[in-house]
């Protein structure tokens, strides 16, 4: 008996939760008529900036469950200054990342010591194939574009990003 | 429906009518309970809307999830006892079909007439533990096994109080059938006062309690789902059922809380009828023919009034344990149900 005030204060919350629903409406928002905005530093994929990639594997050794794949070889580039040795420098042939793989941890983009690799927001890239989850580097190159300006970590410092 | 209208019919188009009827009066509250609370009233009470995508506002979910079903495989446990086991929803099912048979819709309208209507219908509704019971058995599986034999101790334990309860509106209707009790709800009158009858709710408040909860309880839904805790038990003697059966198992379900409500409704809110006074009627045969039609639409009305309440409180509390379950109904609601039969009866002498 004497958890009979509970019990009524309890088909009260849902009955008040009914009917704010039907007066303003749900939480949720019906997903492919409309959309919603993820906040700026959402984990939805992984991008690649190509031109900051040295191949130092450094991101395929650290992945937990190995779902990067890279492959690259050294060429020779014209010396900085006239009658100097060439350089040499990796150029990347192949980085692939298997999101059937990834567990979005994100170490791959801690660990990037050259700020190639970035989060993204975007999160519309489901395949009916599981092999089809597999993208190279052009397609992690377009995702770029998705990844947004990364907020000052204290006011009026410089902006880490992508260069 | 024997003189539905004052049409005289065949026995063979009766028959036909009876078996449409029953149908209808089995799956449309089904539906709509399915549509209406399960679907849509749940969604809201979670800020959220519920399915949108099927027909106008998900209306036609219901034929989608249908659909679906139907197209499964009809699975069964490599060693489940297979004939035992297809039964065992068709046994469950065929209860609350059974039960639908007693149920007045208007004074000519109702599928069986005889004097033990309420005798009758509270047997009928323990054959669905019989069914729930083979089905756990007949899975082999030890969590299906558990949760028959969790829903057999508990349809039992709540059985009696909802039989209980209900011998106090039939003491004060003094008849067993279902017609009487709606005439002497609808004929009644308060201290000389007859303007909205008598209903039982009214003086038999108790009663009504006991007897939505033992229904809450017989449907094994919320505070009362140990059966098909689907947490620990993953929901009970379910589990094995795929396709088909298990929809029977989920039309079983909420037909007969559709059903419940209409007994519920014709026991304890008067039934089809609306207050003799009002037109003049006294007896049976004096009231109108347009009661077969409008008595089936307040049927239903107070069907959805009194399903809603019981889909409210499924979708608002967490479940009993076991221990309390049995508690409650041994210890609570068996000892208020004879107080209040005591003090029926002992008010019926004396008035």
């Amino acid at each position: 008996m004497p958890k009979v005030p509970g019990l009524i204060k309890g088909l009260g919350v849902t009955l008040s939760t009914m009917l704010r629903t039907a007066k303003e409406g749900s939480h949720t928002i019906q997903y492919p008529h409309v959309k919603e905005a993820p906040p700026i530093r959402a984990r939805g994929v992984i991008a690649l900036h190509e031109g900051n990639c040295t191949s130092c594997m450094l991101c395929a050794r650290s992945c937990p469950d190995w779902c990067i794949f890279i492959e690259g070889h050294k060429e020779l580039a014209p010396p900085r200054r006239a009658g100097g040795a060439p350089r040499k420098v990796n150029k990347l042939d192949r980085f692939d990342i298997d999101y059937a793989l990834c567990m979005y941890c994100g170490i791959c983009v801690e660990v990037c010591p050259f700020d190639a690799l970035f989060w993204s927001p975007e999160y519309e890239y489901s395949e009916p194939k599981i092999a089809d989850l597999l993208h190279d580097k052009r397609k992690l190159g377009e995702w770029m574009e998705t990844v947004p300006e990364a907020p000052e970590l204290d006011a009026g410092a410089d902006k880490k990003g992508k260069k | 429906m024997s003189a539905l209208l004052a049409i005289d019919m065949p026995y063979w188009l009766q028959t036909i009518l009876r078996v449409l009827g029953g149908t209808v009066a089995v799956l449309l509250p089904a539906g709509t309970i399915v549509y209406v609370f399960l679907f849509k009233m749940m969604s809201f009470m979670q800020s959220r809307l519920g399915p949108m995508e099927a027909g106008p506002y998900g209306s036609l979910q219901l034929f989608a999830e249908v659909g679906k079903w139907l197209q499964k495989e009809d699975l069964y446990p490599d060693r489940a006892d297979k004939f035992i086991f297809k039964i065992a929803p068709i046994v469950v099912l065929t209860s609350t079909f059974l039960l639908v048979a007693v149920v007045p819709f208007g004074p000519d309208a109702w599928f069986t007439n005889f004097e033990a209507g309420v005798f009758y219908a509270l047997a009928v509704s323990s054959v669905s533990v019989l069914g729930i019971l083979i089905a756990g058995w007949a899975s082999a599986n030890k969590y299906s096994l558990l949760g028959g034999l969790r829903a057999a101790g508990q349809l039992i334990a709540y059985e009696l109080p909802m039989v209980l309860a209900v011998i106090g509106v039939v003491i004060q209707a003094g008849s067993m059938n279902f017609q009487e009790i709606v005439m002497a709800q609808n004929a009644g009158e308060i201290f000389g006062w007859n303007g909205i009858g008598n209903p039982y709710i009214l003086t038999q408040m108790v009663g009504f309690i006991i007897f939505m909860i033992a229904v809450q309880a017989e449907l094994t839904q919320t505070p009362f789902d140990m059966p098909i805790a689907e947490s620990e038990l993953v929901s009970g003697y379910m589990t094995e059922y795929s396709g088909f059966r298990f929809l029977m198992f989920f039309i079983g379900e909420f037909a007969t809380a559709g059903v419940f409500s209409l007994i519920a409704a014709a026991l304890f809110l008067g039934g089809w009828g609306i207050p003799f006074a009002w037109f003049g009627w006294d007896s049976m045969d004096s009231i109108d023919n347009w009661m077969n039609i409008v008595g089936p639409l307040i049927m239903f009305t107070k069907m959805m009034v009194l399903s809603g309440i019981i889909m409210w409180v499924r979708f608002s509390y967490p479940r009993f344990r076991e221990d309390q379950l049995q508690k409650f109904a041994w210890k609570v609601l068996i000892p208020v149900s004879l107080l209040n039969i005591m003090a029926t009866a002992i008010l019926k002498v004396a008035f």
